[in-house]
């Protein structure tokens, strides 16, 4: 299949019941224009707030995060020069150690593309209907409402506490 | 003021106190936030109206937006996704 600049031959947002599998998504990001792809995954923490975290359940408006979604990757592709872009969130229930969310972009270059999936992903969490309900080893399960914590506004990408933020480095060891 | 219908779809928190994903409030108020002060009310909702965002007919829209008859109206709780 020849794909043009900007093509892609699978939906560049979905939410899905299913396991995320970066690695088959990222074969979709090729192109020989691409000198760079950054790939980004949020994963189940084991812990947040001080408290044993066991899993999780996300909750969506799915419509609406479909429609959000896809505004977020149209301002993306708007403010920088990158070839794909694409990303993925999944609902239901999740263990310990699995992909939460995926984004992915490919671009000439890779300041482009680390801007994009920064943003990307900065937008999907402040944006998206999507709500996380975290359960405990010894606490009851509690609706994780991020503004509440760090620092303060879901607005701002890495909040001083742990609250919420999987970038690399504050997910496993 | 003519009654109207108005569906109302609950997410996360709110689902749960209310004890319902969807629900038809009739002879509503005319705006989302009158609606979502009254169904705080009713179910004990613990999130302030400058907490919440609203969707209506499936689009973001402001909390003072009139509600027309017919309408499908979701309260946003803080969402929490990634």
């Amino acid at each position: 299949m020849t794909l043009s600049k900007g093509e892609i031959s699978i939906p560049e947002f979905a939410m899905q019941k299913e396991s995320i599998q970066g690695c088959e998504l990222s074969q979709h990001l090729d192109h020989p224009s691409c000198g760079a792809t950054v790939q980004f995954e949020g994963w189940v923490r084991n812990h947040n707030q001080g408290k044993k975290v066991t899993g999780l359940e996300y909750e969506a408006y799915e419509d609406l995060c479909l429609s959000e979604a896809k505004k977020i990757l149209t301002e993306a592709k708007q403010k920088w020069s990158i070839t794909h872009v694409l990303a993925r969130h999944r609902v239901g229930t999740l263990d310990v150690g699995e992909c939460a969310v995926w984004v992915g972009v490919s671009s000439g270059h890779r300041r482009e593309a680390f801007a994009a999936a920064a943003y990307v992903i900065d937008e999907l969490k402040a944006r998206i209907p999507v709500w996380k309900k975290e359960f405990y080893v010894d606490a009851p399960a509690e609706w994780v409402a991020c503004h509440t914590c760090g620092s303060g506004h879901s607005s701002s990408p890495y909040p001083s506490s742990d609250c919420g933020s999987h970038h690399s480095g504050s997910c496993k060891a | 003021m003519a009654s109207k219908t108005i569906m109302v779809r609950y997410f996360a928190e709110l689902r749960e106190l209310s004890n319902c994903q969807t629900e038809e409030v009739a002879e509503a108020p005319d705006t989302a936030a009158e609606l979502y002060l009254q169904l705080k009310q009713r179910y004990g909702f613990r999130l302030e109206l400058d907490e919440i965002k609203v969707a209506i007919n499936g689009a973001f829209a402001h909390l003072d937006s009139q509600l027309a008859p017919g309408a499908e109206v979701a309260f946003i709780p803080p969402v929490s996704g990634g």
